[in-house]
């Protein structure tokens, strides 16, 4: 038995995508060259565009395709920054559930670059800080350069007011991270009215090592990578074609059932709730994304609790990053009110377009021995 | 049976975690996050948990095909290990480190937490034998005696031993090293970690300096004459000769060397050679590896350092300690090391030395 529940790390790539990334890797020719052979591909690549710019709801001209989700993250953050400390604003506006692509570059900017960070604060179900937002913003809105927010949370899948935010913050530049909501649910650039939004592949079916930043037209912000000018000469290199052109079939394709994992992920959380009444669902309380569920284990230790499921064939994860190798206890969990025991003492289970029933049942019948397990380890 | 195979990032625990795996052991590697902030990088031979070591560690059990875990056993190897070292030192005694760790971390708080776990015992790639016979499970030295780890092994109890496991002790280093080429591990020439892992500059007085500080004290001859200054009497060894500083000489110019290391005076005593003979010597907190040792005088031997030699010894129990009286006296012997009884290749069972005589 074999079960993967960590869709939120990655997905398995979708026959459409593997199939449009292979034809495509047979075919010659760079799309900026100006002959026959580049003329085709960049025919091919800039279908692609238009396919993942009608799935975010903006303009062609405003997808810059980068190598990951990250450097999308980091060409936003530092962009946006750098463009606005030429006008003085030297604020930059995170909140303290980031993934570690926003928190870090943040700290970047804080140790090299001359950066203030702010982070706001979260409500115990992990929703962000609103009141706490305006009221900085009412202070000191004079003086940020951009505001950071991720659409929603890759531990939890708690959905930031994102629209809100863009309201509050008015003309200030609003980035979000939008890698864990594409096609998981409703997201439109156009709508939601951010100036720049981050997507990657691989967490939709398509494949790894392409990921796109939606920057609005016309936002001109300094580049990371120089060179041949591609991209609105903000992403210069060669275009990535086939995983290009991968990642537009997975965004086109309808491969993400919403209501099933929906249905899954509540069949889940309740056979939880019956086997363990003492576990913790977070941010239950919450809008969520589909297919993400976080759950304290009390007494328990996520690495002990790690090597148990991965013995009884069940792939999941803490969703929190590790440093050396040492699982640190989740900032996103802390920001919400845990503490660094109750932090350590939790597992994120996410479910993906190619989980069953049997797998969630299959999950929940070893819970029980392996949270026993856990709880005698962590007691010695 | 279900075992955790303790991994360093080195050769040895390498090639025991995949012989784990032939004997038909279902087998996960695991390896100990010691350190609270770990170096990147090795340097030398010394450090063991670098995070250049954890990687290799990982490389290897991927290899063998094993699933892979860290534990981060920082808190505990500080309190347990770290901790009592500069105690000891502080103490005026001369602890051996590794030998706290096999006691408290690796077959103690990894043992337990795998038992917990439910699996039966730990792997680890020392070099040493177990055996059954009729005392049950005995602890034995390896066949390379050059790289005999039973010494820093001697200090685990019974149950723990019966709960060890260790796949190198019937092979020599070479082998292992020709091993580890075979199966295709690229560990295979990296070099053996030697010193103390967690004084990575390798300048343990320095090391112990910096945590101890150096209070100025004074250097003594027996008769309470004080000769020379020091700067920090933990930083001094007993036998040392060298690097005393002394300013007045003795009388027919023969050398001194350190007796003894009084912590609370901060006094070094010096005298000469012969003074530092030692016949026989007592041990607190004895450990039995296999039956216990009575007050009835057996024959055997003794060793003192962790690649030292194998001494002729008299050794019984008296007063709850372990004796060991020596067929011939030896040079040196610092209180805190631990005196380990063998019966051949068998460890009989270790004390850590109290009183010398």
């Amino acid at each position: 038995m074999s079960i993967y529940l960590d869709h939120a790390a990655t997905t398995p790539m979708v026959d459409v995508a593997m199939n449009a990334m292979v034809t495509q890797l047979a075919e010659l020719g760079n799309p900026s060259s100006l002959h026959s052979h580049g003329r085709a591909t960049r025919k091919t690549l800039e279908d692609a565009r238009e396919v993942i710019a009608k799935e975010v709801d903006c303009l062609p001209t405003e997808v810059i395709f980068t190598a990951s989700g990250t450097e999308a993250n980091n060409i936003a953050l530092k962009g946006l920054y750098w463009a606005g400390r030429a006008a003085g604003k030297k604020l930059v506006v995170i909140s303290a559930i980031e993934h570690h692509a926003i928190l870090d570059p943040a700290h970047w900017l804080l140790t090299h670059e001359g950066a203030e960070v702010i982070q706001v604060p979260v409500t115990p179900d992990g929703v962000i800080d609103l009141v706490f937002l305006k009221e900085l913003i009412d202070n000191r809105g004079q003086e940020i350069a951009v505001i950071s927010i991720m659409h929603a949370n890759n531990e939890t899948g708690v959905i930031q007011p994102i629209a809100e935010v863009v309201r509050i913050a008015g003309q200030i530049p609003v980035h979000t991270d939008a890698v864990q909501s594409f096609k998981k649910t409703p997201l439109s650039f156009s709508t939601l009215g951010v100036i720049a939004l981050t997507l990657s592949a691989h967490k939709i079916g398509g494949p790894l090592g392409i990921g796109a930043l939606i920057l609005r037209r016309t936002v001109e912000i300094p580049s990371l990578l120089h060179g041949g000018g591609q991209e609105r000469e903000i992403r210069s290199g060669t275009l990535n074609a086939p995983s290009i052109i991968g990642f537009a079939a997975a965004a086109a394709s309808e491969h993400y059932p919403v209501d099933e994992i929906t249905d899954l992920r509540d069949r889940f959380i309740a056979g939880v709730r019956e086997v363990l009444p003492d576990a913790i669902v977070n941010g239950a309380g919450a809008d969520r994304l589909p297919g993400i569920v976080n759950v304290t284990f009390p007494h328990t230790q996520s690495d002990t609790l790690l090597l148990l499921m991965d013995g009884a064939g069940v792939s999941c994860s803490t969703g929190s990053a590790c440093s050396a190798g040492v699982h640190e206890a989740s900032h996103v969990l802390l920001a919400m009110g845990h503490t660094e025991v109750t932090a350590q003492s939790s597992l994120r289970f996410s479910f993906g377009a190619t989980s069953t029933t049997a797998d969630c049942d299959f999950v929940l019948s070893v819970l029980p021995d392996v949270i026993t397990r856990g709880r005698a380890a962590n007691s010695v | 049976m279900k075992v955790i195979a303790a991994m360093s990032g080195g050769v040895d625990s390498a090639v025991a975690a995949a012989r784990a795996v032939e004997a038909g052991h279902e087998v996960i590697g695991v390896h100990l996050a010691l350190a609270a902030n770990p170096q990147k990088y090795r340097s030398g031979a010394r450090g063991c948990c670098t995070i250049e070591d954890s990687h290799d560690a990982r490389r290897a059990a991927d290899v063998i095909g094993i699933p892979f875990y860290i534990w981060d056993m920082a808190e505990e190897f500080h309190d347990g290990v770290v901790e009592d070292f500069l105690a000891e030192y502080a103490a005026g005694r001369t602890p051996n480190p590794c030998l706290r760790c096999n006691e408290k971390i690796k077959f103690a708080a990894v043992l337990d937490r795998a038992r917990a776990m439910g699996f039966d015992g730990v792997v680890t790639g020392h070099y040493a034998r177990t055996e059954i016979g009729p005392h049950g499970k005995t602890l034995h030295r390896a066949v390379d005696h050059s790289k005999d780890q039973s010494y820093v092994l001697s200090v685990l109890t019974r149950e723990q031993i019966d709960g060890a496991i260790f796949p190198l002790g019937d092979t020599t280093k070479v082998d292992i090293r020709a091993e580890a080429e075979a199966r295709g591990l690229a560990v295979a020439q990296k070099p053996d970690s030697h010193d103390i892992c967690f004084v990575p500059s390798g300048d343990n007085a320095g090391w112990l300096r910096d945590r101890l500080g150096s209070d100025v004290g004074p250097i003594v001859d027996q008769s309470g004459t004080k000769i020379g200054e020091h700067k920090g009497a933990y930083t001094y060894t007993i036998g040392q000769r060298k690097g005393l500083g002394l300013t007045v000489p003795t009388a027919d110019g023969s050398p001194r060397f350190v007796l003894k290391i009084e912590p609370i005076t901060n006094t070094v005593v010096v005298g000469a050679r012969e003074e530092l003979a030692v016949s026989s010597m007592r041990g607190e907190r004895p450990v039995w590896c296999g039956p216990e040792v009575t007050t009835t005088p057996t024959r055997g031997f003794v060793q003192i350092r962790a690649h030292g030699a194998a001494l002729e010894c008299t050794y019984y129990l008296k007063n709850g300690q372990l004796v060991a009286e020596l067929d011939s006296p030896l040079l040196g012997l610092a209180t805190g090391q631990a005196m380990v009884i063998y019966d051949g290749d068998r460890v009989v069972g270790s004390a850590t030395i109290c009183e010398t005589a």
